[in-house]
């Protein structure tokens, strides 16, 4: 294993020569950041903004709790509260998840498959800035009345080009990533012999890959629409109309993906690669891409229990292969890295606990999302389809942190003590289910989606709303206090003596 | 003290399996995946069009395609044509790299250029025969969008026909990874304007 500084010259071939590498001043680094061809420092880039633009979308949600706290008073302007409702759905899936589990993935991903490199480096890096100005002309013209639905047709028109560059840079990371697991790993390292990580990363990129551009062609109908005849696809109101499938289950299944790759991760190393059935997380972390096709298809499907038995079979099949195929995934995922810990009985990880805690709160959203599609529970345009994105949102965060936790050794070169991530990932845990379950509850009360005001049902509407607006504020907490706690212990906390062994499972267990 | 921190260092030089190829690949999903979102919501939209007679009153049409439009069938129709004499083009310059003869890899990549800035030629001789503004109507604002993304792919098939071209001019004639995914993508490239010359252009 090579010793390499954790300075601004560790490990970028762009920045390791010449005489100006000897002197790094703030400038240089900053340079050399935002030139990196190496896949450690993109995918820092993309995990560090991914957490900075998580503490901003945690406050979304927050706000939006309190002001719906009374119904029927209103402490934001109504206009900015439409444009928080859909800022709050953007911004936790293409802001926060994908960015995150992405960035993860470039970071890990050429470690473990044994590459020199990311494939197509500098694509990645390109991927990386148009995301980022994406996300940025997204949040101005959210800023200024342009997100679906918007008053300002030009901020609107400006929202779907920032769109564009989203998914343009998402795809660009994604093709990187999805190269490097087909193409460039170590001599003798099949496909099956890669280590659950990079599977999940590649699957996930797969399916960003197929559905993806499927959100692009309708944003460019939109587009063209909206510039220019404003009629067909419905103009300003249209746009959610068309793209908003992007922003729901079962695309946001896509994003979860890698979590299940995490926690299998983190249980095969904390086993040594003892892993039984290990082909299983395969076939476990593939069922779950599933939820592609319900993506690409931009389907909805639900089942009423009402009918006669013919009926109700007739509906349930699609409604278990949509919704539920994907939820068996995390399932298989689950009881297998349960059965490697019983078997093994291996110690437990600090970054196991809001690993499997992610996962959780990842399934227990897939399986309220399968809920919601029982159309005799009446769930539908309630805030419950809140409480699901949420749910796997925050789960994604939760995972996240654990694999920052696990990996960060691997990326940055020094360890991050134990103590601090366990009580983060609880209070993480704790936040998530503030943040989620009461809209579980509220939704079995009718608490509209995506209304503020002028609602009613018989219930503590303030209990839940409070719960909610807090469960969001310490999810803003917790990222940040472990953001700091990260950035403080990478930089001079207990250097590493892992091996690659004690990260990466042995593909031979 | 020792401030320096142990990572884990760069392994060993691997030999990449075939990246250009797997990259085509990559941008033949992305590129079908596209084109075939935009034409499952034209056909969806043509097919909830509501119906009306027949000019000459014996069968009812969908009122999809505005009466007052001609689409240019023998542009559109070259254009399909032209397609294929890429893909033998293309897979000339496949057969000509596996036989390190610079001189005809050069030469078929370049005819492939020829034949896509014929393609790109075409398709604005479409829009100025056709003469319709994208303002017009639902049928013309779509028409445009999907026409006009079909366009930029056929851009993005040139710049990497142009890539391949100054490689190959260069010397990596042996270089069969990159010409046989350059092949590739011409032929997903084709089979994409395939679907859509059939919805857009024959089906209407």
């Amino acid at each position: 294993m090579t010793a390499l500084e954790v300075s601004t010259s560790a490990t970028s071939s762009s920045s390791s020569s010449g005489p100006m590498a000897t002197k790094p001043t703030l400038l240089l680094a900053v340079v050399a950041y935002l030139t990196a061809s190496d896949h450690k420092r993109i995918g820092r880039l993309l995990i560090s903004f991914s957490a900075i633009f998580a503490v901003g979308t945690a406050i979304e949600g927050a706000v939006l709790g309190v002001e719906r706290i009374s119904p029927s008073s209103s402490l934001v302007d109504a206009g900015i509260v439409v444009q928080l409702f859909s800022a709050l759905r953007f911004d936790l899936i293409f802001s926060v998840a994908v960015p995150l589990m992405l960035g993860l993935a470039v970071a890990v991903v050429p470690m473990q498959v044994g590459a020199r490199a990311l494939a197509f480096a500098r694509s990645a890096m390109l991927g990386f800035y148009l995301w980022l100005f994406g996300v940025i002309l997204v949040g101005s013209s959210y800023l200024n009345n342009g997100g679906p639905g918007g008053g300002d047709t030009e901020m609107v028109d400006l929202f779907l080009a920032g769109l564009g560059l989203v998914i343009a840079g998402l795809l660009l990371i994604s093709a990187a990533v999805t190269t490097t697991v087909l193409t460039s790993r170590r001599a003798g390292m099949t496909l099956i012999e890669t280590p659950i990580f990079s599977w999940s990363a590649l699957v996930a990129s797969v399916s960003l890959l197929l559905t993806l551009p499927v959100l692009a062609g309708a944003s460019i109908y939109v587009a063209v629409d909206h510039t220019y005849e404003r009629a067909t696809f419905g103009a300003t109101e249209g746009v959610n109309a068309w793209i908003g499938w992007a922003f729901t289950s079962p695309q946001i299944f896509i994003v979860a993906i890698p979590t299940l790759g995490v926690l299998a991760q983190i249980v095969a190393t904390m086993t040594r690669g003892k892993q039984p059935l290990r082909t299983g997380l395969f076939v476990g972390v593939g069922l779950m891409s599933t939820a592609v096709i319900g993506a690409v298809t931009q389907s909805s499907h639900t089942v009423n229990f009402s009918g006669n038995i013919s009926d109700i079979l007739k509906s349930m099949i699609p409604y278990l292969f949509f919704n539920d195929l994907s939820i068996l995934g995390v399932l298989v995922v689950l009881g297998l890295v349960l059965l490697a810990l019983k078997k093994e009985k291996a110690k437990l990880n600090a970054a196991f606990v809001p690993a499997f805690l992610g996962v959780g709160m990842v399934f227990t959203g897939m399986v309220g999302n399968a809920v919601s599609k029982i159309v005799n529970l009446k769930l539908s345009n309630t805030v419950f389809e809140e409480g699901v994105l949420v749910y796997i949102c925050y789960g994604v965060l939760l995972s996240g942190i654990g694999a920052v936790t696990h990996f960060g050794p691997r990326i940055w070169g020094r360890e991050i003590p134990a103590k601090p991530v366990l009580g983060l990932g609880l209070l993480g845990f704790l936040a998530t289910v503030l943040a989620s379950l009461p809209y579980f509850i509220a939704g079995f009360a009718d608490q509209p989606a995506s209304v503020a005001n002028g609602f009613d049902y018989s219930g503590p509407i303030w209990l839940w709303n409070s719960l909610v607006a807090a469960g969001h504020a310490l999810m803003a907490l917790v990222v940040t206090l472990f953001f700091a706690f990260a950035a403080k212990s990478f930089r001079s906390g207990t250097i590493s003596t892992a091996t690659s062994a004690d990260l990466f499972e042995s593909v031979n267990g | 003290m020792n401030t320096s921190a142990t990572a884990l260092g760069a392994g060993p030089t691997v030999v990449m399996r075939r990246p250009a190829l797997v990259v085509a690949g990559l941008l033949s999903a992305v590129s079908a995946s596209l084109i075939g979102s935009m034409l499952a919501i034209w056909l969806d939209f043509r097919s909830n069009a509501p119906l009306r007679e027949s000019p000459d009153g014996s069968k009812m049409l969908r009122d999809w395609l505005p009466e007052n439009i001609k689409i240019s069938e023998v542009a559109t129709n070259t254009m399909m044509m032209t397609f294929v004499i890429t893909c033998v083009m293309a897979q000339w310059a496949v057969y000509s790299s596996r036989r390190n003869d610079s001189k005809h890899v050069s030469l078929a990549l370049g005819v492939v250029l020829l034949t896509e800035i014929a393609l790109v030629n075409a398709q604005l001789a479409v829009y100025t025969q056709m003469g319709i503004g994208v303002r017009d109507g639902s049928y013309m604002t779509m028409f445009y969008a999907v026409t006009a993304t079909m366009l930029v792919i056929i851009i993005v098939c040139m710049g990497f026909t142009l890539l391949t071209l100054f490689r190959s001019i260069a010397g990596r004639a042996g270089d069969r990874d990159l010409v046989s995914a350059h092949a590739l993508y011409c032929y997903s490239v084709a089979a994409i304007f395939a679907a859509m010359w059939l919805v857009v252009y024959v089906q209407k």
